[in-house]
């Protein structure tokens, strides 16, 4: 059984449609990186497995259990990690896990928070008012808040979206724990970085829909090949390749002040100019091309 | 420290799996209410110490300011005593009303508290109810301390007292339901002037707590009358000072606001945080 299973769901808030005809399966046991740009729709994706947005058309299974009809069962063995910080910031971080805890019905309240403290190491904060820590404790708390009730699936929307490097590596390396324990996540990211680190499969998603999905070599491999050529010259000059790349059949994107000649191991000679500098495709290069947006 | 790797326990933690929930489960509600008390620690002096401030004030002002210059008594109950008791009702306003409203935008709008208990198993229909529950309970309390502050005035306690709990707790209960309904359904937090001012405050000042409705325009009596806060106010003075055959109907209006102002609350809420 996969631990998510949704088919054709559409959510529409008026004239927009945030949802387009979703299709996804994500098998029990795997990282699955939601990778899109903003807007994507993977935020009302995530709202929509918990309940909290109801869609338009299409199926939505989460755990066995059929959304929206049984999504309090199915809320009841998923943990959420929510984009914005939702932290009561007032109380100890102890009673943050306790308060919900008691909200996911454990039996052994005092067990489950003393082990959400390990997982998140804020054993020696369990003290501390949530207005005190550091913005790498309050990310490493609102991980283990969702992660309380020892949950079969995660969700983790956007989770490091807005912190900086060192903060976003701490918690890239919690989620590296989570994965090695064998638990079912759907993470949502821009970041393509995060996606690659962290994801056993990746699925892009664009303007509601999933429109490509796979391992990230195995995507790499099937849109950008094998190298790219990325040229760093005046925009006048930066034209002219590109218009000489896309007549040879090439793909080109913009790279900031660049562009990356995709694929450029299937050049003719000359279309790739001498002072290129050529590396392994990335999935970043998948990103690009795909969704026609530059990747952050 | 070790250098042993950490161990995570596992077997006890994991929450029941259960194949299908029920409505209004008194355990998301009490987990939704243990949130609130845990706040609650964190602010519960600066609250009490109003509380009981605030009722003393006013009743130097106008208990012995009045009292003293144009009026002794008042249905046969001397003035102080007469203003006392009918402050049940603005304590239990202001402790209901203002923080249901207040409280339950600043959680949506700006905390998104609301959106964390909701992907946990917890309906909107079982957090409405549980802040509803606390904001009631609290005022059930604080409503009771001007008719204590009463005492040391020469209110004499009196069994009947015993049931002002039940009536505070059940009038703030409506009133928090109306305060809930209102943070749901307002754009932004500046048009809680427009509920202060049409619903709040004349409610408060028509509820026969300064002066007996009696006295008011024909019309200004009818409004009183539909008001949960007079209700209160009379089954308050009922209470310190003998019951009335009424004082059933008056209690029965109470339940049927509650109840109505609950499903509003449940109602509207759903449709802002449910898309
Ligand atoms: N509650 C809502 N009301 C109206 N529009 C919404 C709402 N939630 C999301 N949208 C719109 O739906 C689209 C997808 O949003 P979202 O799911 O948040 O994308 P992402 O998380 O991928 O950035 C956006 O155009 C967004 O503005
Ligand atoms: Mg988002």
């Amino acid at each position: 059984m996969a631990a998510i299973e949704l088919q054709g769901v559409v959510k529409r808030f008026g004239p927009i449609t945030a949802v387009n005809g979703l299709d996804l399966d994500v098998p029990e046991g795997i990282c699955l990186g939601l990778l899109g740009p903003n807007g994507a729709g993977k935020s009302t994706t995530m709202r929509l497995l918990t309940g909290q947005a109801i869609a338009d058309e299409g199926k939505l299974r989460v755990l066995g259990f059929d959304l929206p009809k049984e999504s309090k069962p199915a809320r009841a063995a998923m943990g959420v990690v929510p984009q914005l910080d939702n932290l009561d910031v007032d109380v100890t971080v102890e009673d943050n896990l306790a308060v919900y805890a008691r909200l996911y019905r454990v039996a052994d309240v005092g067990a489950a928070v003393d082990r959400a403290l390990q997982i998140a190491r804020l054993t020696d904060r369990r003290d501390a008012e949530v207005d005190k820590l550091s913005g790498g404790m309050r990310r490493r708390l609102l991980l283990a808040r969702g992660l309380v009730h020892d949950p079969d699936l995660i969700l983790l929307d956007e989770p490091t979206v807005g912190l900086d490097p060192q903060i976003r590596t701490e918690l890239w390396t919690l989620i590296g724990d989570l994965r090695a324990r064998g638990t079912t996540i759907l993470m949502s990211t821009h970041y393509i970085e995060e996606a690659e680190r962290l994801a056993d499969e990746v699925a892009v998603m664009h303007k509601g829909r999933i429109i490509s999905r796979g391992r990230p070599a195995d995507l790499i491999a099937e849109h950008a090949g094998r190298q790219t050529a990325e040229v760093y010259a005046p925009p006048q000059r930066l034209a002219e390749l590109r218009t000489a790349a896309e007549a040879a059949g090439l793909r080109v994107r913009p790279a900031g002040p660049a562009i990356a000649i995709v694929g450029s191991e299937r050049a003719d000679n000359g279309v790739i100019p001498e002072d290129a500098v050529v590396r392994a495709a990335t999935l970043e290069d998948v990103f690009v091309l795909l969704t026609g947006e530059e990747a952050e | 420290m070790s250098a042993q790797p950490e161990t995570v326990a596992a077997a006890p933690i994991k929450a029941p799996r259960p194949k299908a929930m029920r409505r209004l489960e008194p355990a998301a509600i009490a987990g939704v209410m243990s949130r609130e008390v845990a706040n609650f620690r964190t602010y519960w002096k600066g609250t009490t110490f109003s509380s009981v401030l605030e009722p003393l004030v006013y009743l130097l002002a106008f208990g012995l300011g009045l009292g003293a210059t144009l009026v002794d008594e008042v249905e046969g109950v001397p003035y102080i005593q007469f203003v006392g008791t009918g402050m049940v009702a603005t304590a239990v306003i202001f402790s209901s009303a203002l923080p249901s409203m207040f409280g339950t935008f600043v959680k949506h709008r700006f905390q998104n508290t609301y959106e964390a208990i909701l992907a946990a198993p917890v309906d909107v229909e079982e957090l409405v109810t549980a802040e509803m529950l606390w904001i009631a309970a609290r005022s059930a309390v604080y409503g009771c301390v001007p008719l204590v502050v009463t005492f040391f005035w020469g209110l004499d306690p009196a069994p009947g007292m015993l049931l002002v709990p039940i009536f505070a707790f059940v009038t703030a209960l409506g009133f928090a339901g109306f305060g809930i309904t209102m943070a749901a359904v307002v754009a932004k937090i500046d048009q809680f002037n427009y509920v202060t001012a049409l619903f709040i405050t004349p409610l408060f000042l028509v509820a026969g707590t300064f002066f007996p409705i009696s006295g008011l325009p024909e019309g200004v009596q009818v409004i009183a009358n539909v008001n949960p806060l007079h209700q209160l106010v009379e089954l308050v003075r009922g209470g310190a000072f003998g019951f009335e055959a009424v004082d059933i109907l008056r209690f029965a209006f109470l339940v049927a606001f509650a109840l109505v102002t609950w499903r509003f609350a449940v109602n509207r809420m759903s449709a802002r945080l449910i898309d």
